[in-house]
């Protein structure tokens, strides 16, 4: 019998798209002292370390935990980083669980982080190849044609798109530390943004971001005596698959499908739609809310849109996701998985203020990564296990 | 010197570069061979028959190594495509470009090319496309001798037959 695994301290930096206030050991200590101070503990009081963020090219940093250890009070202690590319955020908590879970440690400090204005993150995984056509152009020109695929399988109407950046853009006005903040934004203003990779509009798009993310997780024992609300883990699951194989379905590829299986399996859930309160899921360009929400089981195949429409994805709807504002909102690729695990956790312990969903139990972090191939995710609740 | 410079520099830069000797392996020196000579190479799965090009020497689905030296055509369909409005540092492909995933008949992998030829407004999934080769004088050991896609003027492939399946 695994031990239980709660989450007792949450600690965000606001998201930005330059902290030109701090260097990465200052960003990642800023998140660190927040976890600390939300879980009332010191440093003396963690068993280890576990960091993750995406690939280093992105600062142009080689290993950069080998100096951060420093910072992040580890000296003498165990420290692990995880690459999971833009999933890693996840990962890295799911690790950090993993040593409370096996008994291993009883108080673990998780962090992630990106510091995109260090380099030049849009480009870096963009280079010419060697004796390749070199036509990658960034993220959104990998994922466009996937996106294109949907709206044909779907059928989906051309403003789908234009629905959830409007919804997840509203959403970061409620929170203070989403990065894009656009007071009086309209869907008008989403649909006349410049079209980057069509279907995908500049406003449908995430920003670069700089911020850190880091939480506290304790076992039973430890959680219980913090006096902190503790959002419990229910499960935890991960899943990857080759980012090119013949007959690979890239729109709803089945490493997502087979984690959330797994996770639902675990929890006890046989209905995501009813069993889940909210949901923060990985949407680095609006599309992806309704592909994922099928990918997840939330929808069928092919109608994962028809719930975007009907307004069930906001606030106020039956099924809210990216209260947040989302990666559309925030994305510090490093970070942004461990964001979607935290403020899933944040609403269940009642923690999110003005996007706060009343009465949150029970919530779903969701992250993936590379070409659509590795996913991470965990559920999460007010009530133990 | 009369220009200001900033009261504060946070960022410099610096271009560097690396010469190296690229070893491509067996699978990619088949490619890259059948590239010098206008030939589009690929390797078979034994396990389950699918041909990969470029081939990269092991099967994703089984973990074998693929085999044999097959050639596929250098007319394929148009899958999906996305029409770029940026512009790609250091490549000499200028916005606006489609970008599309092309199935190379004989193929089962599909691969990234770009297609030319029309307005990217005729552009669409199902379309026919054959490659546009580079000058036989220029052919060198490499993919960028197709210099891009073009539509052939075949009849489009119905999209229902595109289906995939994860299992595969």
């Amino acid at each position: 019998m695994a031990e239980l695994c709660g989450v007792i301290g949450i600690g965000q930096t606001r998201y930005a798209a330059k902290r030109g206030d701090l260097s990465i050991a200052g960003l990642v200590r800023e998140a660190a002292l927040r976890a600390l101070e939300d879980a009332g503990l010191e440093w003396k009081d963690i068993d280890a370390i576990v960091i993750g963020k995406a690939p280093d090219m992105f600062e142009g940093v080689m290993m950069p935990e080998l100096y951060l250890a420093d910072a992040l009070g580890a000296v003498g202690k165990p420290i692990l980083r995880v690459h999971t590319a833009g999933s890693v955020g996840g990962a890295t908590a799911i690790v950090a669980a993993s040593l409370v879970q096996a008994k291993i440690h009883e108080r673990v400090l998780t962090v992630s982080f990106e510091k995109q204005s260090e380099s030049n993150a849009m480009w870096a995984l963009s280079l010419k190849q060697p004796f390749q056509v070199h036509v990658n152009a960034g993220a959104g020109g990998y994922f466009a044609p996937h996106i294109r695929e949907y709206i044909h399988r779907s059928k989906a109407p051309d403003n789908i798109g234009i629905l959830v950046a409007y919804k997840d853009r509203l959403n970061a006005l409620k929170n203070p530390y989403a990065h894009l903040q656009i007071p009086g934004v309209t869907p008008e203003q989403i649909e006349q943004s410049p079209m980057l990779w069509e279907p995908i509009r500049f406003l449908e798009s995430c920003p670069s971001s700089d911020g850190a993310c880091a939480m506290v997780l304790a076992d039973e024992r430890n959680a219980e005596r913090s006096g902190r609300s503790v959002a419990w883990v229910r499960g935890t699951a991960m899943r990857s698959e080759p980012t090119m194989f013949a007959g690979r379905d890239e729109v709803n590829p089945r490493a997502g499908r087979d984690c959330a299986r797994d996770l639902y399996a675990q929890a006890g859930i046989t209905d995501p739609r009813r069993d889940f309160d909210m949901a923060e899921i990985y949407v680095p360009f609006s599309w992806f809310e309704p592909m994922w929400l099928e990918n997840l089981g939330f929808a069928e195949e092919g109608t994962g849109w028809k719930m975007v429409e009907s307004g069930a994805t906001m606030l106020d709807g039956d099924m809210p996701v990216n209260c947040s504002g989302g990666v559309l909102s925030s994305n510090a690729i490093g970070a942004s998985g461990m964001v979607r695990f935290a403020e899933a956790a944040i609403q269940v312990r009642g923690d999110a203020g003005e996007h706060q969903i009343d009465g949150a139990r029970l919530a779903l972090g969701h992250a993936y990564g590379g070409g659509s191939q590795f996913f991470s995710m965990w559920a999460v609740s007010s009530e133990k296990p | 010197m009369t220009e200001k410079l900033p009261d504060k520099i946070e960022t410099i830069i610096t271009p560097i570069s690396l010469e190296y000797e690229y070893t491509p392996g067996t699978a990619s020196t088949i490619f890259l061979r059948g590239m010098k000579q206008g030939r589009i190479l690929g390797q078979r799965c034994p396990v389950s028959g699918a041909v990969y090009v470029p081939p990269r020497g092991s099967s994703p689905t089984h973990g074998v190594p693929t085999e044999g030296e097959i050639e596929v055509s250098d007319h394929g369909t148009l899958r999906s495509f996305t029409v770029v409005h940026l512009p790609i540092p250091g490549s000499e492909v200028s916005p606006p470009f489609v970008a599309a995933i092309i199935l190379l008949d004989g193929a089962d992998q599909t691969c990234l090319h770009v297609v030319s030829g029309c307005e990217p407004s005729e552009v669409r999934m199902g379309m026919r496309l054959r490659a546009v080769w580079k000058n036989r004088a220029d052919w060198d050991y490499s993919f960028e001798n197709i210099r891009y896609f073009e539509p052939s003027g075949e009849p489009d492939v119905p999209i229902e037959s595109f289906r995939r399946e994860s299992s595969a």
